[in-house]
């Protein structure tokens, strides 16, 4: 559940990487306060071993498939939300430069999506305040499910938005939502029973280990009511101006789909609010748009006013076509050059 | 992919970044900044945009063949990674069905279109981000983000990550291969004992860290890890970025595809 650059615009990726770079900052500065310095070797071995935990599959009981470990609750869990955050950051953030899996720009969003739900929002809303200090097995089960669920939710909830928000993909609200949302649900509850059963083994197999790390740890690791309160505002703003986006746009989500499906609606209201904004940012980087190289005869290929609409009529995409043909054809040919040059040299 | 794969591919992408060319010689906070302006500006594209993107694509092949990182490894990652892209996509040419242009009098619609874009997109973009790394290696970009600001104790563990990732995906190797060896058919690989094997691997992750603590005190270890090298910013670093800026900034704001199309189109008359 990776979101992708090439699905994000500028406006939505900057923010998200924003967001991200201010709770990094956050964690960083919190950790360095409270913790000794055993927690730096620790939080790193523990992010390989994220790594190494998620290539390791098991198969789903009932369906067959096979699953591998997300591991942002079991850190949160173990390590408290400061440093499992900052884990989980680096993890992705190996794996956006080393298997492409999202990508740079798309970093910020992942780690917001995968990050900041549950090491946060979810341990100290929901895991902490059920389990606290307490080591039954039942109630840790109970618990570790219905946050990893409520993380897992939250975060596709916002790849939803995130993608609608950037204006790239067509698929509906509706029925994205329906995509994501069931199968995150499957894939929580097994997820949380995992992270369970590594918690209740660990406690029972070496519980002087998971003793020696509450120690290392910051003994005020928990975020505070305020700090809660400000990311829901944040949070509140993010998704109240999404929603606001939806509503302005079409009364019924569900008619909107069909109407989509069926190709009538023109959808011209889609001109408001974030929409409109985000097209007002691209026109506004797009502030040269055809200065003095149009050729004279060439008015009739002008292109259309409207930004979203790049004017493709026949003759101008023809020649569009030839063009991207001959810069490509030219890319190739220096690359190739280079390489000839290269390998009479060597 | 399999778990063996997988492993050797980081290897891989990890041993490219210690050659020993013109790219490689440049400043890591360069490269990161250079790539990042990169990616914003093909991001910021509009949906419908296909022919503009064209010549972005010089930027990775200049990187690859300058780098001389072999194309089809990065060819091969780029596609190993797209279905998320594609999946997403492909929704496009379905609900968007007004055409908005003909092409050898095929009607085409605007969903295509915009799906083309997407998977442009995604190829510049993933070549780019892959393309960083096998020109700048790890720690480079870990040294060079630290420089631009980012928190010392984010980097510190960023390069610890690095530096266990190949022993524990060993460790991890060595379990799967004594399942594998156990384990007859899917017995075995159920949820039960994948928990067992996991909180194993936890415990003995923790352990180790703790000898790498204790090895590093007595190293004289304080909670953080200085880049030994001092690289400056050199001549040839500016000129790198001043060039790339240069080449964005010009195929992002002046139709020059089109415009070269529409010579050759002129001249073939």
């Amino acid at each position: 559940m990776h979101m992708a650059d090439a699905l994000l615009s500028p406006a939505v990726g900057t923010t998200l990487w924003a967001g991200t770079a201010a709770v990094t900052g956050y964690a960083s500065k919190k950790l360095k306060r409270e913790i000794d310095d055993r927690m730096i070797p620790l939080m790193g071995v523990l992010g390989a071993f994220i790594f190494a935990a998620q290539m390791i599959n098991f198969t789903i009981p009932g369906t067959g498939s096979s699953g591998h470990l997300g591991g942002g609750m079991i850190l949160a869990i173990l390590l408290g939300p400061h440093a499992a955050f900052l884990v989980m950051a680096s993890v992705l953030t190996v794996q956006a430069l080393f298997f492409a899996d999202g990508g740079l720009l798309a970093l910020g969003c992942n780690i917001w999506n995968l990050g900041v739900y549950p090491c946060y929002l979810v341990y100290s809303l929901i895991y902490k305040p059920w389990v606290g200090e307490s080591k039954n097995p039942g109630r840790i089960l109970v618990a570790s499910i219905m946050s990893v669920v409520v993380a897992l939710q939250l975060g596709a909830f916002s790849v939803v938005m995130e993608t609608l928000l950037s204006g790239k993909s067509e698929l509906p609200f509706s029925t994205f939502v329906l995509m994501m949302q069931p199968i995150h649900l499957a894939i929580g509850i097994v997820e949380g029973f995992v992270t369970a059963g590594v918690i209740n083994y660990v406690r029972s197999a070496r519980p002087e280990i998971l003793e020696s790390i509450a120690v290392s740890r910051p003994l005020g690791a928990e975020v505070s009511l305020k700090k809660v309160m400000m990311t829901f505002a944040v949070l509140a703003v993010i998704t109240g101006g999404a929603l606001s986006w939806f509503a302005s746009t079409n009364p019924d989500g569900l008619e909107w789909s069909i109407e989509k499906v069926t190709g009538k609606g023109e959808l011209p209201e889609q001109e408001h609010g974030i929409a409109a904004a985000l097209k007002g940012f691209q026109e506004k980087t797009a502030f040269l748009p055809d200065y003095g190289f149009k050729p004279a005869g060439s008015e009739s290929k002008k292109e259309d006013a409207s930004p979203s609409w790049p004017g493709i009529e026949a003759g101008a995409s023809v020649s569009g076509i030839i063009g991207a043909a001959i810069v490509l054809g030219t890319i190739v040919l220096i690359g190739m050059g280079i390489r000839v040059v290269r390998r009479r040299q060597g | 992919m399999t778990f063996d794969e997988k492993y050797f591919d980081i290897g891989r992408l990890d041993r490219l970044s210690y050659r020993d060319t013109c790219v490689h010689h440049l400043d890591p906070r360069a490269k990161v900044i250079a790539t990042m302006l990169f990616l914003i500006t093909v991001i910021s594209f509009p949906k419908y945009e296909v022919v503009a993107l064209a010549p972005f694509f010089l930027f990775p092949v200049l990187l690859m063949t300058l780098g001389e990182i072999p194309v089809r490894f990065i060819v091969k990652k780029v596609i190993a990674v797209s279905p998320f892209a594609i999946f997403i996509g492909i929704f496009n040419p379905f609900l968007d069905i007004r055409p908005v242009a003909v092409i050898l009098g095929v009607p085409i619609s605007g969903g295509w279109l915009s799906f083309l874009s997407i998977i442009l997109k995604f190829a510049l973009t993933v070549s780019a981000a892959l393309l960083l790394i096998a020109t700048t290696s790890f720690p480079g970009v870990c040294h060079a983000l630290r420089r631009l600001g980012f928190p010392a104790l984010f980097v510190s563990q960023l390069l610890f990550l690095y530096r266990y990732l190949f022993v524990l995906m060993e460790e991890a190797m060595r379990i799967i291969r004594a399942r594998e060896m156990r384990s007859f058919g899917s017995r075995g690989t159920g949820v039960k004992v994948f928990v067992r094997l996991i909180g194993i691997l936890f415990l003995r992750a923790v352990d180790r860290a703790e000898r790498i603590y204790y090895a590093m005190l007595s190293r004289g270890f304080q909670g953080d890890i200085p880049d030994l090298k001092r690289s400056r910013i050199a001549f040839r670093d500016l000129g790198f970025m001043a060039m790339t800026i240069a080449f964005l900034a010009v195929f992002r704001f002046f139709p020059i595809t089109e415009r070269i199309g529409r010579v050759a189109q002129e001249l073939f008359r």
